[in-house]
């Protein structure tokens, strides 16, 4: 188990140095002047330089890089916003729980979703349900985010007034200038965007939900599991599910932790200001540091997500647990 | 009365290509604590046979008829209900493959204990006393200590025995057993072997030995039926059987048998390939391989004719008396020269 844990340990340091670099380089490569447009529209060249010093912009790029390190391994900050020159540690603490509102919200639809369908689909094949829940497939599979959130806002906001267009309400009450917050406002508002993620993610996991069980249901124990007297009931919840639904979790352990890194289209949608908008905007103001830092905290959530998965999958899957 | 009696069985399989027969009218009856030995070659329908039985097959892609008599009662007229409180309690069955037969992700003791609850009124406490037991009853050194253990801690051989328990656990009247040593090495096979003998002993059950070995059927069977494209083509005690074979298809898998002593010449087989069961041959099944074919086989399928060697000795051939023997005695001759060579 040490020894696990060990190698995930440097496996995480590996990834998020391949993560952070590549990310510099990227920045470094594109022709943006990050200085010119944090010093703002009428700024004089020696403005600009000014800022460009400030900001450490005129240093090579490996000491820029080699600064972000070291503030982030011996202060833990992700430094501070070239834009608004808020700390990105505090960006992402406002952002992060919108897109994890949205993310584990619309996991929680998808898989009550699919999971049921999956299962019934796989014991009926070729049945009405199946044949229509494959055809549902196909459109959440070719249908694009973009497409399926605007079509969802339009209609079933804009048209039938049933659900807010846009925007996002906090789960908290309080909070200065804050229009709407609480429980019930923020499921109202979130809403649309977690049937998005449900159309979206469904699609994928209804296959998977039912070729797991349908490959389960043929295998020899099953047969001895009937053969033994076990009812329908008993031979799907004891033998078949636990078996079937072992891939499921390794694929929603990958999922969860790509989509906490930003789920771009779903939250420009709907203006929900999470990690997905904020990195878009960052973008459009080369904002390295708010950069760095979502990508930073994605590749946190990957490696956090995936080590969660790994010892799940031990703990439902006694073949390897470590002894 | 008989402990199982089974009459005109047959089972179609609806596939895209169209119906196939995988077995086209079967009867045998097994009477209580004697073993009937089934062989033939993949293909057969032997297996299919017994998954009729048990009613296993899904009813959605097959089409079972004829009459299955457990115990005076009609298994394919039973409902799904009484078919499972029969399965597992009077009719215990135990497959090929050890290695994929037990749930992986549940302990043996877990796996042992269901086969428990679900037919006796126990506590789950008492279960996995029983399983404990019976454990030990398949020679399972710890028993105690090893019913914790899952699947994958156990090696072939032992995961047979923990099946053939968990067929035992309800102590049925039959224990249907469809090729439980093909997967396994040859020591580990003789130690199964042995096992069952010995809980047969003990416990008294009817066994039906589904095998394609008939090594296997010499050591444990009472009586022996020998299945090709979906019909028993012979059936006899198994002394009689051996003594004289009354067909060719039964000639070829005896000719067939590797011997220790041969001076290691290329073993006899029998040419050709089993028949389309999608298609079959007309008349005898085997006239497309027989070396002794007459027209007649190509018309009519031979009936289940008595033979004038041993009680209840049947096979099906369009031979007469006297060229089944002289051929059988040709056919011995050359197998026993082998064996003095």
């Amino acid at each position: 188990m040490t020894q696990f844990l060990i190698r995930r340990i440097f496996w995480a340091i590996f990834l998020f140095l391949v993560a952070t670099i590549i990310t510099y380089l990227i920045f470094w490569v594109i022709p943006a002047d990050p200085a010119a447009l944090a010093a703002g529209k009428s700024a004089t060249p020696a403005d600009v330089a000014r800022v460009r010093h400030y900001l450490h912009l005129d240093e090579p790029i490996w000491r820029q890089y080699l600064r972000f390190l070291w503030n982030l391994v011996g202060h833990q900050q992700l430094g501070n916003s070239f834009v608004t020159r808020q700390s990105v540690n505090h960006i992402i603490g406002q952002d992060a729980p919108v897109t994890a509102s949205l993310v584990f919200g619309g996991a929680i639809f998808w898989l009550s979703l699919s999971i049921p369908v999956g299962i019934l689909s796989a014991l009926r094949p070729r049945s009405i349900l199946d044949r229509v829940s494959m055809s549902f497939v196909l459109v959440g599979i070719s249908a694009h985010p973009v497409w399926i959130g605007l079509i969802l806002s339009y209609l079933i906001g804009y048209r039938l007034h049933i659900t807010p267009i846009v925007g996002y309400c906090n789960f908290f009450p309080g909070g200065i200038g804050v229009q709407c917050s609480g429980p019930v406002q923020w499921a109202y508002h979130l809403l649309l965007p977690w049937i998005t993620f449900m159309i979206l993610f469904a699609a994928l996991y209804v296959r998977l939900v039912r070729a797991n069980v349908m490959e389960t249901m043929s295998e020899d124990y099953v047969r001895t599991a009937r053969a033994k007297g076990a009812s329908e009931s008993r031979v799907m919840i004891q033998h078949v599910l636990r078996n079937s639904l072992l891939p499921v979790v390794t694929i929603l352990g990958m999922d969860l932790g790509l989509a906490l890194g930003g789920a771009i289209f779903t939250e420009s949608i709907f203006n929900l200001p999470g990690l997905g908008h904020e990195v878009i905007n960052a973008y459009n103001t080369a904002d390295l540091p708010t950069i760095t830092g979502i990508v930073v905290f994605a590749t946190v959530c990957v490696i956090v997500f995936n080590f969660i998965v790994d010892v799940t999958y031990g703990f439902l899957d006694p073949r390897i647990r470590p002894s | 009365m008989a402990a199982l009696e089974v009459t005109d069985l047959a089972t179609r399989f609806r596939t895209d290509d169209g119906i196939v027969r995988a077995v086209a009218g079967v009867s045998f009856s097994l009477d209580k604590g004697r073993t009937l030995g089934v062989v033939g070659e993949s293909g057969s329908g032997k297996s299919v046979t017994f998954l009729s039985v048990m009613g296993l097959l899904d009813p959605r892609q097959s089409d079972v008829t004829g009459s299955v008599l457990l115990d005076g009662e009609e298994m394919l007229k039973a409902s799904k209900s009484r078919l499972q409180q029969i399965r597992g309690s009077k009719i215990g069955m135990i497959f090929q493959d050890p290695m994929t037969s037990l749930n992986p992700v549940k302990s043996i003791g877990w796996q042992l204990e269901e086969a428990a609850l679900i037919h006796q009124d126990i506590t789950r406490k008492e279960a996995r006393q029983r399983a404990i037991e019976i454990l030990k009853q398949v020679e399972i050194p710890r028993s105690d200590q090893r019913v914790n253990d899952y699947p994958h801690q156990f090696s072939g051989g032992m995961r047979q025995r923990v099946m053939i328990a968990m067929a035992l656990i309800n102590n049925p009247e039959i224990l249907i057993a469809d090729e439980p040593t093909t997967a396994l090495d040859v020591t580990t096979q003789a130690q199964i072997l042995r096992l069952m003998k010995r809980l047969q002993d003990e416990y008294g059950m009817a066994i039906v030995m589904i095998t394609h070995d008939l090594g296997v059927v010499a050591e444990l069977a009472d009586d022996v039926a020998v299945m090709y494209g979906g019909r028993i083509v012979e059936q006899a005690q198994v002394d009689d059987l051996f003594a004289k074979p009354e067909m060719p298809y039964t000639w070829g898998l005896l000719g067939s048998l590797p011997r220790l002593n041969s001076s290691g010449g290329r073993l006899e087989q029998i040419p050709g390939q089993p028949p389309s069961l999608l298609h079959p041959p007309s008349g005898c099944p085997f006239n497309p391989r027989c070396e002794f074919v007459m027209d007649i086989c190509r018309q009519e399928l031979p009936p289940l004719d008595l033979s004038t060697v041993g009680v209840e000795h049947r096979f099906r051939c369009h031979l007469d008396d006297e060229a089944r023997a002289r051929i059988w005695e040709q056919k011995r001759a050359a197998l026993v020269s082998a064996d003095a060579a």
